[in-house]
């Protein structure tokens, strides 16, 4: 089953659109929630990621905050 | 033992990589990220053959370039020692060791950190060191940019924009950033400039709330929600002992990417090399290389 895939973003973060990119690459749908605009989704993000820093991905719930190749494959089973 | 071992994967030790793969060489590249502070650049402009890429557009081509060889990555690992046992060169990570007959260091620079109590503390908290990734988080409230160079001023006036108020903290008596931004900012209203004035602590409680800065011999407190660190770069280069470098901690190196260490090479932002560029890095990963190559070609 597809997992649920969400990334907290700003259109100018470098590690945002990298972390776009490999999941483009790999095929995974997701939703891109720009924090820049949507302050109730910025909220959002610092609450469930206790920081504020960008990008923040989601994968059915768990948190992963930055471009961290390794633990989105392992979340992804890639 | 491996033949080489390239610390780094920016342009220089990508290039570096290309060449080696093209060789066949038996090498191995350790790096924390892939790109490095290209990763991390907005609009590039003079990168010969494109007229136009983003940082991150151009590292997903040096990575697709790296894939293309087949070359063999160690990514997410960072170099922490560096020795030499005889003539064998012994690299130890953050999760194994590695033996080489040569290494390029290739591991760039990173962004300085103002070393002040609570820093470490309230990083991503409130404190950045990316005023272009983390910007638009902070509209509508007051924050403090920390620096007076070209960076320090680019993240004022982007700030400015969004910002309720936008507090400049600069160590020095004037900006050393281009005169047209600095006008830019002394003329808007809702930024206020403190030169001479150094950052003694960052305060919070859970993230960050306010920031003490000292002036001639008097210490405020600004309540800010933001705090944007741009006081540039060091290089990564505190991992290596024995290693001659110029006073800014840069690795010395002669036209020929040779260290004061022989089979130990470096390339790119975290040498002594003349301006620092992308292509320029570029191209000194290339001429690392085939200097380390015609070393390795001696040696046998």
């Amino acid at each position: 089953m597809a997992k649920s895939v969400k990334v907290y973003s700003t259109p100018t973060c470098p590690f945002c659109i990298r972390t776009k990119q490999f999941l483009k690459e790999s095929n995974i749908a997701f939703e891109d929630i720009d924090v820049s605009v949507d302050h109730d989704k910025a909220q959002e993000m610092i609450a469930r990621s206790g920081q504020m820093g960008v990008p923040v991905i989601d994968i059915d719930g768990q948190v992963i905050v930055g471009f961290d190749k390794e633990q989105i494959k392992e979340k992804l089973g890639l | 033992m491996l033949d080489l071992i390239i610390i780094g994967a920016g342009p220089a030790g990508i290039t570096a990589s290309v060449y080696a793969a093209r060789k066949k060489m038996d090498f191995l590249v350790i790096s924390k990220d892939i790109g490095g502070q290209t990763a991390w650049s907005g609009d590039i402009e003079n990168y010969t053959g494109y007229q136009f890429v983003t940082g991150p557009e151009l590292v997903a081509k040096f990575e697709e370039h790296m894939r293309t060889y087949k070359v063999p990555m160690k990514e997410g690992e960072e170099a922490l020692e560096l020795s030499k046992a005889g003539d064998t060169f012994i690299v130890k990570t953050d999760k194994a060791s590695y033996e080489a007959k040569a290494v390029i260091i290739a591991s760039g620079k990173r962004s300085r950190e103002l070393g002040v109590p609570g820093e470490a503390a309230f990083k991503n908290k409130g404190l950045t060191y990316c005023a272009t990734c983390d910007g638009p988080l902070f509209a509508g409230k007051d924050v403090a940019i920390i620096g007076g160079g070209n960076s320090a001023l680019d993240a004022a006036l982007q700030m400015a924009k969004i910002a309720r108020k936008t507090y400049v903290i600069n160590i020095m008596e004037h900006f050393t950033g281009d005169a047209v931004m600095a006008e830019k900012i002394m003329a808007d209203k809702n930024v206020e400039v403190m030169h001479n004035a150094r950052v003694a602590a960052v305060h919070g409680d859970g993230f960050v709330d306010a920031i003490s800065v000292a002036r001639q011999s008097k210490t405020e407190k600004l309540f800010v929600k933001g705090i944007f660190v741009e006081i540039g770069l060091i290089p990564n280069s505190s991992f290596l002992k024995g290693v001659d470098k110029n006073e800014a901690g840069e690795v010395k190196i002669d036209s020929h990417n040779r260290t004061n260490i022989t089979g130990l090479f470096a390339a790119g932002d975290v040498t002594d090399v003349p301006e620092k560029q992308i292509i320029i890095a570029a191209g000194e990963g290339s001429k690392a290389l085939l200097e380390a190559f015609r070393y390795l070609s001696r040696k046998r």
